[in-house]
């Protein structure tokens, strides 16, 4: 489990870059926490620096959306979808666990 | 329609080829490109690939799958002669010919050259082709590299080189880079990048001629209009575009910087559309990945209807990656404009900038804050087009 921040240093709307290898970004949308692999499958932006519409975050770059509760890549030009990873809080305390290369959303 | 002929077979080419499917477009669909490589993305080319953090199997713009789904055939390695839209024939090298009932033109650009013959050593940077033997002369050791200009591809170039631990001038015969794209301050900004790098810029100087010697004809250094002389083993230049409209002489389409055409990428013949590099869509002719990417859309659909339905009116936008800055800009930057920093500080090579006219904001420009420019994007996309498209 790899801590991230506290759950109130993380309202609705905001990401988190986690600078694991590869790094993880953390959501915050609507209510409900998501994590995905940062960078994005197209080429190499963060998509914690993203702009997150629902449950959508589009690239900063090119524009590709991404579904954060599957990882799926919505519109061109990314094809490829993004790792999820499963998001825990914890005495105020956010928490993910990065999912082994298997558990790819293909 | 029952037939379209895709001319180019790049970025402008493959979105309007899908789009024409996505549309319903059921018909027979041709590709042609002179290029014998799949469709392929080049922004890379002057960044990662010539680095070699990435390799070109990883720059194609469509998988194995996708290519499949769109059921097109491909005449790849062929170039597109002519166009004869009374008979709605494209010719092709090797006087073959290709009779459809629908053009989407997207032959890109090519880069401008120096005058003469090229010396071994000497590249221009447009293709994977070019990069590839660009990253050849820079993998056998360091060397002395020279770029003429210092517009964006060549800033990108003399970034990758310093990366690499070559030696890099750029020559800019401007005052400074950059200018018409971003205005004086900011191109000073842009241009200090290369002191931050040890990468020297010398501006105000034009370039009189090569240099080269040898069996292999090899470049040996470059001459500069003011007479001095700039040793150099590599020599790369990046001094501008060229829309490829040659082919097109004769056809009767208006061709003048650009295919021209209305603002739903039409031309006067409804059976023949233009987009990306090559397109004079509206007046203007741009030169950026997001631009050729959304007029093939807008290309498609009115290829389709038969007239122009929709037009094709959203926001410029292009990006630059130089020396680990990602530079963004969107908008529409007329001179005079004034900049103002929003956020952060170009002493950190990272801030928010928007330039202003009449307290009205006309574009947006962003060095490493990817998140808050796309904001400004956003709301600046927003006021410029309210009206549906
Ligand atoms: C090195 C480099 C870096 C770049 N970096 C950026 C960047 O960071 N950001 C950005 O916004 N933009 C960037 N661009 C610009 C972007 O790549 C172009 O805007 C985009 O490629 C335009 O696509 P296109 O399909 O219109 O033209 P092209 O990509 O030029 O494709 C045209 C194709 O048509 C073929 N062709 C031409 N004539 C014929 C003919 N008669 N018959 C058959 N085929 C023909 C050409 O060989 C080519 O394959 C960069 C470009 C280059 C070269
Ligand atoms: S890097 Fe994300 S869309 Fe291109």
């Amino acid at each position: 489990m790899i801590p991230v921040c506290r759950l109130a240093d993380l309202p609705t709307g905001e990401s988190v870059r986690i600078d694991t290898a590869p790094p993880i970004a953390v959501f915050h949308a609507e209510g409900q926490l998501y994590a995905i692999d940062d960078t994005c499958t197209h080429q190499d932006a963060s998509l914690a620096d993203g702009w997150l519409e629902g449950c959508l975050v589009e690239c900063p770059l090119h524009a590709a959306a991404f579904d954060l509760r599957t990882g799926a890549a919505t519109c061109l030009p990314a094809r490829r979808a993004v790792r999820t990873h499963p998001v825990t809080v914890e005495d105020g305390m956010i928490y993910v666990q990065h999912a082994a290369e298997e558990g790819t959303a293909a | 329609m029952k037939s379209v002929a895709v001319i180019g077979a790049s970025l402008a080419g493959l979105y309007a080829a899908r789009a024409l499917r996505a549309e319903g477009f059921d018909g027979r669909l041709v590709i042609v490109g002179d290029e014998s490589h799949r469709p392929y993305d080049r922004p890379p080319l002057s960044k990662d690939l010539l680095t070699g953090t990435t390799s070109p199997d990883r720059l194609a713009l469509a998988d194995a799958e996708e290519i499949a789904e769109l059921d097109a055939e491909w005449l790849l390695g062929t170039e597109a002669t002519g166009l004869d839209t009374g008979g709605r024939t494209v010719l092709l090298d090797g006087g073959r010919t290709l009779a459809t009932d629908g053009v989407v033109i997207a032959t890109g650009a090519a880069p401008r050259r120096l005058p003469g013959p090229a010396p071994a050593g000497a590249h221009t940077l447009r293709t994977l082709d070019d990069a590839q033997a660009l990253r050849a002369d820079l993998t056998r050791g360091p060397v002395r590299v020279v770029v003429i200009g210092g517009g964006f591809i060549g800033a990108e170039v003399a970034s990758s080189c310093a990366t690499l631990g070559h030696h890099v001038t750029v020559v800019e015969a401007a005052p400074l880079p950059l200018v018409p794209q971003l205005g004086d301050t900011m191109a000073t900004i842009c241009a200090a990048l290369h002191a931050d790098h040890g990468v020297t810029l010398l501006t105000g100087t034009g370039v009189a001629r090569l240099h080269s010697e040898g069996a292999g004809n090899r470049v040996t250094g470059v001459e500069l209009a003011d007479g001095r002389l700039l040793p150099a083993e590599v020599v790369v230049t990046g001094i501008g575009v060229r829309p490829r409209t040659a082919w097109l002489e004769g056809s009767g389409l208006p061709l003048d910087d650009g295919v021209r055409c209305d603002a739903g990428c039409v031309t006067p013949l409804p059976q023949v559309v233009a987009v990306g590099d090559v397109a004079r869509v509206d007046g203007i002719r741009a030169e950026h990945w997001t631009s050729a990417t959304e007029q093939a859309a807008t290309a498609a659909h009115n290829l389709l209807a038969g007239r122009t339905v929709t037009t094709h009116r959203s926001l410029p936008y292009f990006w630059s990656d130089q020396y680990g800055v990602r530079i963004q800009f969107a908008g529409r930057r007329l001179p005079g404009d004034t900049p103002r920093i929003l956020e952060g500080s170009p002493d950190d090579r990272s801030f928010l900038a928007c330039y202003e006219r009449e307290g009205r904001t006309t574009a947006v420009l962003a060095l490493n804050r990817p998140r808050p420019f796309m904001g400004q994007r956003r709301a600046l996309a927003r006021a410029a087009q309210p009206a549906t498209t």
